[in-house]
C-alpha cells in the first residue's frame, strides 16, 4: 500500500498534492474499499450460513432471491434501509442511537488491522495483537450501551450476560496469544505472519505442542468473544428475545448484525494470521500483482474455512448454560492457559531455533487427527443414508 | 506513514459510512408515530416499571473485577514476550513467579467461591 501511494504521488493522479493529504486520500480509499469488502463478506457469510445449517439440518434455507438465494444478503439489507426505525419513548435516546456506532468502529478497527497480504494493510501497528484485543473491547461498549439504553429487561441482561462474557472469555484468549509471542519476539501481525513459512510445518500451529493447545483455547475463547453458539447466550433467542438488540429495528439492528457477522470473519483471520501462516505462499513469480492476489487469495480461503468450522459448530451443537459458560472459561481455560504458557516459555528457552523433529511430528499428528475424523464422518454419513433419502427439494 | 493517523482516517470513515446509511433509512422508511409501537417490547405485555432502579445480582461486578484484575496481569506478559528471547532462562524465571503469584490468587477466588455462578 506504501508503494501504491508512492506511486500515485510521484506519477499517478495525485501528484503534485502535498505529501501527507496524498497519503489520506489514499488511505481513505482503502478504507472505503475494505468497508465494501467488509459488507459484501458480512453479507455472503449471512446467507451462506443459513444454507449451510439448513443442509446440515435437513432444510432447504433461503433459494428464492438469485440463484440459490445467492442474493437474499442484498434483499435483507434493502429492506433493512426500507424500516422505519423506531427508538422507544423510554429508552435514552443518544445512547440508543449511538450504540451501533460504537459497536462498528470496535469492529472495522479490528479490520484496518488483518493482513490480507505482504503489504496489503491498513495500519500495521507494531503492537498489531494487543491493538485487535484491546479495540474489540469497542463492540462490549457498544453492546452494553444497546442493553442499558434500551430500558428493556430483556436487553438489559442481554447486556449484561454478553459484557460478562466477552470480559472473561478475553482472558484465556489474550494468554493463549502469549504462547505464538514469545516465538516470534512482536507484536506486529505482518511479523507474525512473516515469521512463519507457506508449509504447513512452519505455520505456528505445528511448531510444538504449546502452540497447538494454544490454537484451540483461542479458537474457542474468539467463539465465546464472538457471541456465537454455543455461547450465544447474549441473544439467546428462546430465553432473551433478542438479548441488547430487542428494541433495536431496522438499519440499526442490521449494524449490530453486520458486525455479528464481520466479526465472525475476524475469528478466522486472527487464527490464521496467528497460527495458520496467514498469507504466506511459495514465491513462485516476480509478479507483485500476481503474488498479491494469490496470496489474498490463500489467506481468505483460510479464514473461510474457519468461518465454515464456526458454522459447523452453530449447527451441531447446543447452547451452554450460563453457568457453564463461566466455569468453562476460568476453571478451565484460564488454568490451562496458564500452564500452557508456562510450557510454551519453557520450549523457547529448550530450543532457541525450533525443533524440527517436533514440529514434523505435530504436522504429522494433526494429518492423523484429520484423517480419523474424515473417516468417522464418512462411516456416520454412511450409517445416516436411510434416514437422510427424504429429499426437501423433491 | 503514521499508521495510528490510519487508524483514525478509517475510524473516521467508518463512522460516516454508518451515519450515512441510517441518514439513508431515514429518509426512506416510514415515520408513523404510534403509541403502542414505541413502547418497550415485554413479549406484548404492558410495560412493567423502568429498569433505571433494578437490582441486579452481583456476580456480575465481581466477574467484571476479576477480570480488571487478569486482564491487567496479561497486559505485563505481552511486552515481557516480546522481549523473553532475549532474557533466557532469568526471564523464564521470573515470570513462573508471576505466574505462580497469579495462580495462586485464582486458586483462592475459586475457594472462597467467587467462581461459583448460582
Amino acid at each position: 500500500m506504501q508503494q501504491f501511494a508512492d506511486y500515485l504521488l510521484d506519477e499517478g493522479i495525485l501528484a503534485g498534492l502535498p505529501k501527507s493529504l496524498g497519503y489520506a486520500l489514499v488511505i481513505a480509499f482503502f478504507a472505503f474499499v475494505l468497508l465494501n469488502f467488509i459488507m459484501l463478506v458480512a453479507g455472503v457469510t449471512s446467507w451462506l450460513e443459513r444454507r449451510v445449517w439448513a443442509r446440515i439440518q435437513s432444510r432447504v434455507g433461503p433459494n428464492r432471491v438469485g440463484p440459490q438465494g445467492a442474493i437474499q444478503w442484498l434483499a435483507d439489507g434493502i429492506k433493512n434501509i426500507m424500516k422505519e426505525d423506531i427508538v422507544p419513548t423510554a429508552a435514552d435516546k443518544p445512547l440508543f442511537k449511538a450504540a451501533p456506532y460504537l459497536a462498528m468502529i470496535g469492529f472495522f478497527g479490528a479490520w484496518a488491522c488483518v493482513p490480507f497480504g505482504d503489504g496489503l494493510i491498513i495500519a500495521d501497528l507494531n503492537v498489531g495483537v494487543l491493538y485487535i484485543t484491546a479495540v474489540t473491547g469497542l463492540v462490549v461498549v457498544g453492546i452494553l450501551m444497546a442493553g442499558w439504553s434500551s430500558n428493556n429487561k430483556w436487553a438489559l441482561l442481554g447486556g449484561m450476560r454478553s459484557a460478562a462474557q466477552i470480559v472473561s472469555y478475553e482472558i484465556p484468549a489474550a494468554i493463549a496469544v502469549n504462547a505464538v509471542i514469545v516465538l516470534t519476539g512482536t507484536l506486529s501481525m505482518q511479523g507474525i505472519i512473516r515469521a512463519q513459512g507457506w508449509a504447513p510445518w512452519n505455520w505456528f500451529l505445528f511448531d510444538n505442542p504449546f502452540t497447538f493447545v494454544a490454537f484451540f483455547i483461542f479458537f474457542v475463547a474468539l467463539l465465546a468473544e464472538g457471541n456465537r453458539t454455543p455461547f450465544d447466550l447474549p441473544e439467546a433467542e428462546s430465553e432473551l428475545v433478542a438479548g441488547a438488540f430487542t428494541e433495536y429495528s431496522g438499519l440499526r439492528s442490521l449494524l449490530f448484525f453486520l458486525v455479528e457477522w464481520g466479526n465472525l470473519y475476524i475469528i478466522g483471520a486472527l487464527c490464521t494470521s496467528l497460527f495458520l501462516g496467514g498469507w504466506q505462499t511459495p514465491h513462485f513469480t516476480d509478479n507483485g500483482f500476481v503474488l498479491g492476489l494469490v496470496q489474498f487469495v490463500v489467506f481468505f480461503l483460510k479464514s473461510y474455512f474457519l468461518v465454515f468450522v464456526a458454522m459447523w459448530i452453530r449447527a451441531t451443537l447446543p447452547r451452554v448454560r450460563v453457568d457453564q459458560l463461566m466455569s468453562l472459561c476460568w476453571k478451565y481455560l484460564v488454568p490451562i492457559s496458564f500452564v500452557n504458557l508456562l510450557g510454551a516459555m519453557l520450549w523457547v528457552v529448550a530450543f532457541p531455533h525450533g525443533f524440527l523433529p517436533a514440529r514434523l511430528g505435530m504436522f504429522l499428528f494433526g494429518i492423523m487427527v484429520t484423517i480419523y475424523f474424515l473417516m468417522r464422518v464418512a462411516f456416520h454419513l454412511r450409517r445416516a443414508r436411510p434416514e437422510m433419502s427424504w429429499n426437501p427439494i423433491a | 506513514m503514521n499508521p495510528y493517523i490510519a487508524l483514525l482516517i478509517s475510524f473516521a470513515l467508518c463512522a460516516i459510512v454508518a451515519g450515512i446509511m441510517c441518514g439513508a433509512s431515514w429518509l426512506l422508511g416510514p415515520k408513523v408515530e404510534n403509541k403502542a409501537k414505541s413502547e418497550i417490547f415485554e413479549t406484548g405485555n404492558p410495560p412493567l416499571g423502568s429498569i433505571r432502579g433494578i437490582r441486579f445480582p452481583v456476580k456480575f461486578y465481581l466477574t467484571a473485577i476479576l477480570f480488571v484484575v487478569f486482564d491487567i496481569e496479561v497486559v505485563f506478559m505481552y511486552p515481557w514476550a516480546v522481549v523473553f528471547r532475549r532474557l533466557g532462562w532469568m526471564g523464564l524465571g521470573e515470570m513462573a513467579v508471576f505466574v505462580a503469584v497469579l495462580a495462586v490468587g485464582l486458586a483462592y477466588v475459586w475457594r472462597v467461591g467467587a467462581l461459583e455462578w448460582d
